[in-house]
């Protein structure tokens, strides 16, 4: 019961976060000089007087900024993120297209960093003033200092273009027409670079964070008792020591949601991996306010379902945490 | 011996010749890999006129005409034109047993509904030409009558399909708006190429369109257009070798080298004939001192234009000093005011002014607007406020994206801005949107942005547009590039190159003066 409540009550927490988002945003943008009245004009090259004007009632962008505002927060609460005045079709239509790519980009990354991120904090804690704890350490701030977009054009030059083992950009062959597994295979083949290119910011952060964390509790004095007790070292290390040393790394993993996405702009153009993130870079530069705001809204969206996660996996990791709290 | 050796030699010659012609008849079938940057958001052709939907919608749609190297007409929907001794009345030929995409016969009613109904509200440069006409007609399915109110020489060049794009009437019956239609969603033409798949963010694929009236073409199965858009990885692509051309502006000029120096890659300057695109340096002459005409000077002695084209455009530009570049119809150079490089000359009539540099050197503050196209001109921006900078003009750059700069460049909210435009064929279409007193502020940035005001080069604009003499119009544009060239309500800057680069198996790519905005139906690939 009391889990429920909490549930309900982070989700209304979590509405009002995605509202003032938008709203933000909303003002934020059309701060920004140029609206798509000014675009259309500017690439149609030669216009008459009332082209700009006439485009501008069109879009309802004649009107002052609440009424807009006002009127985009009706229809979002009937799920109606508008037309797309770039591509002339419903929004909706456009960001569900690209959802699911960079959900497989930031998933894959999500997961690649996590899991390596913390298995080398571990083993680097384990060997702690050992030459592999000084290589991970080492390593990881090499991934924590270079740029993502930089890390990637590297990985194309080595990986593409001297060795050829894996395509340079796109999330499948063009033309290729695979079915089936080969189709499967082909789309893992285009994820892999750009999704551990995503993930080494991330696994750079869990490594450091796990390893000092876990360098903290195995000197605890319940860590101690187990040894004493005569439980078996690994069990050891599974039981008592990762599970206390995890707590941070789910603090970050919140963060993460929203670092992700904005890494994704770039390692989705660097990769032309066709997600959502590319298509908010896009929109900004043809100031497609809808589909912009659209993707605030998901992006937004995504970081609360991330925080409530990890609230959940608090609770799981250390039991004395309570979620009502 | 003298006789078989050359009779040996004759066979052998025949021989390497009917190699040669058998080696250059086109092979049928393949795909051709393109990159499309940046992505389109229509590739209907009708409603979307911007570079990545004109190289993609060309493939599709169809105009009456195209335009040879030479800017001749050349038949496409047409068959044939004849233009009334007066120049008013212009009458189109239809080919018979033209078909839509979706099967339907295409007839003269397609013509009139494109012309009178479709363009004119979704495409401003064709709506103020069709303002022009008294009437158009349809006599029967297969001709099309335009009766100008006045003559037009530059008439014809409205009809290539980027400009004059046939759309299926029809697709549109009921439809009221159509810029904002769904109806623009469906992609039906009469063109070589079909649409096959367009996997957003990814890949646009044609298809071969088997009931094309040119029987035989087009030789290729496919056309992919690639989306990649980050520079660096366009080039990549290419050196892949994933695909098989790229064109100017999909990665920046200074590694056009790089890329064309491997082997079984070629370069081509060719295709651009139609579009001519002119870099120059608005000036806000509303703005003091911009206004005085030795302000504009001294900026233009204090810029090295040869330095522009070789150091920062990587020899891909050509110099000029008034709106007409090399190639263009009407040039007159003998007529033109030069403003070489000279700091000091530029200093001395900033003294001249009485603008004396204070005590850090400046003399006067502007504000410059990159054109926010890339690092090519991001560096021009630079060398500008360097160079000025250096003559006591102290210049800041104004960052902007590209709806900043449309914005303020249009709504004349800058001292200095870096622009470009497309001549299209003919200065009545190309020239006299920028000089024209009359067409200012907020009417696109190919407008007179400047608030340049010249009664007399309004009037010569108007006359020449409507004078069918060649010879009397060639005397109005003189004097007009005599005018321009000496009152520089603009600085301009470079006639701009646009390199090419192409795999050589790839045959005919670039054929007529609208280059890549071909329809591709004579594009083949060698072995």
């Amino acid at each position: 019961m009391d889990r429920l409540l909490f549930l309900a009550r982070r989700c209304f927490k979590a509405v009002l976060v995605i509202l003032c988002v938008i709203a933000i945003n909303f003002a934020l943008i059309r701060a920004a000089p140029g609206d798509p009245a000014t675009i259309l004009a500017g690439e149609a090259g030669a216009v008459d007087a009332g082209f700009v004007e006439r485009i501008r009632q069109d879009y309802g962008l004649d009107k002052p900024m609440p009424v807009q505002l006002l009127t985009y927060m009706k229809q979002l609460l009937s799920f109606d993120l508008g037309e797309s005045y770039r591509e002339n079709r419903p929004v909706k239509e456009i960001v569900l297209e690209k959802l699911p790519a960079t959900l497989l980009l930031t998933l894959s990354a999500f997961f690649f960093s996590v899991v390596v991120g913390v298995s080398l904090g571990i083993a680097a804690a384990r060997r702690a003033g050992t030459l592999l704890d000084t290589l991970i350490t080492a390593g990881s701030l090499v991934f924590f200092a270079m740029p993502l977009f930089w890390i990637g054009l590297l990985a194309i030059v080595l990986f593409s273009m001297k060795l050829g083992w894996l395509p340079p950009y796109g999330m499948s062959t063009v033309g290729a027409d695979l079915t089936g597994w080969e189709s499967v295979l082909d789309v893992a083949r285009h994820l892999l670079m750009p999704a551990v290119t995503l993930g080494l910011f991330y696994v750079a952060i869990y490594t450091r964070v796990t390893r000092a964390a876990a360098l903290e509790v195995m000197d605890q004095d319940f860590v101690k008792t187990a040894r004493a007790k005569g439980v078996p070292e690994g069990r050891v290390w599974r039981r008592h020591i990762l599970r206390n040393s995890v707590l941070p790394v789910i603090t970050f993993i919140s963060l993460q949601a929203g670092h992700i996405m904005g890494g994704s702009v770039l390692i989705e153009t660097v990769f032309a991996w066709p997600g959502v993130g590319r298509l908010a870079f896009d929109a900004l530069f043809q100031r497609d306010y809808n589909l912009l705001l659209a993707v605030f809204f998901v992006s937004s969206v995504m970081v609360v379902i991330f925080n409530l996660i990890a609230d959940v996996l608090y609770s799981i990791a250390d039991p004395r945490i309570e979620l009502q709290k | 011996m003298k006789k078989a050796f050359r009779r040996f030699a004759l066979v052998l010659g025949a021989a390497l010749f009917a190699t040669a012609a058998f080696a250059q008849a086109p092979r049928d079938g393949g795909s051709l890999n393109l990159i499309v940057n940046p992505e389109p958001p229509t590739i209907n052709l009708g409603s979307g006129k911007l570079g990545p939907s004109s190289f993609v919608g060309s493939k599709i749609y169809e105009g009456l005409i195209s335009l040879s190297p030479k800017l001749e007409p050349i038949p496409r929907l047409a068959q044939s034109w004849t233009i009334s001794p007066d120049g008013k009345v212009y009458t189109f030929k239809l080919r018979p047993g033209v078909k839509w995409h979706d099967g339907k016969p295409f007839t003269s009613a397609d013509v009139l509904f494109s012309f009178k109904q479709y363009l004119p509200a979704t495409f401003a440069r064709t709506k103020l030409i069709m303002d022009q006409t008294a009437s158009i007609e349809a006599p029967d399915d297969l001709t099309v009558v335009f009766t100008l109110k006045q003559p037009y020489p530059a008439f014809m060049y409205i009809f290539e399909a980027t400009g004059g794009t046939i759309m299926p009437k029809h697709l549109y019956e009921g439809v009221t708006d159509y810029r904002t239609t769904q109806v623009n969603n469906t992609i039906v033409g009469t063109g070589p190429f079909k649409l096959g798949e367009w996997r957003r963010g990814a890949f646009i694929k044609l298809v071969k369109n088997s009931d094309y009236w040119d029987k035989g073409k087009p030789h290729l199965d496919n056309l992919f257009f690639h989306i990649v858009p980050d520079a660096v990885g366009r080039s990549i692509a290419f050196e892949s070798g994933k695909v098989d051309a790229i064109r100017a502006g999909d990665v920046e000029n200074f590694e056009i080298a790089r890329l064309a120096a491997a082997p079984g890659v070629g370069l081509t300057k060719a295709g651009w004939e139609f579009l001519q695109p002119v870099g120059f340096l608005n000036m806000n002459l509303r703005n003091k001192p911009l206004g005085d005409l030795r302000f504009r000077q001294a900026i233009a002695h204090a810029i090295d234009r040869q330095f522009i084209i070789k150091n920062i455009f990587s020899t891909f530009g050509e110099p000029v000093n008034g709106p007409f570049p090399a190639g263009y119809v009407f040039r007159d150079t003998s007529v033109e005011t030069k403003y070489p490089y000279d700091p000091a000359r530029a200093k001395a009539l900033l003294d001249e002014m009485g603008l004396k540099p204070g005590a850090d050197g400046t003399r006067v503050t502007l504000r410059l607007l990159p054109l926010p196209y890339g690092e090519t001109w991001q560096r021009l921006a630079e060398y500008t406020r360097e160079r000025l900078n250096a003559v006591g003009i102290k210049t800041t750059i104004v960052a902007t994206d590209v709806p900043g700069w449309f914005s303020r460049a249009s709504s004349g909210d800058f001292d200095l801005a870096y622009n470009f435009v497309y001549l299209l064929g003919d200065p009545a279409i190309g020239v006299s949107q920028t000089y024209l007193s009359t067409n200012q502020l907020n009417r696109g940035t190919a407008a007179n942005i400047d608030g340049y005001v010249n009664k007399d080069v309004d009037a010569l604009l108007i006359k020449a547009e409507q004078e069918t003499n060649k010879t009397e119009r060639a005397k109005l544009y003189s004097q007009l590039q005599k005018t321009l060239s000496h009152d520089l309500p603009i600085l301009w800057t470079h006639q701009m190159v646009m390199p090419t680069v192409y795999r050589t198996k790839v045959k005919n790519l670039i054929s007529t003066g609208l280059g890549m905005n071909e329809n591709f139906a004579d594009v083949w690939i060698g072995k």
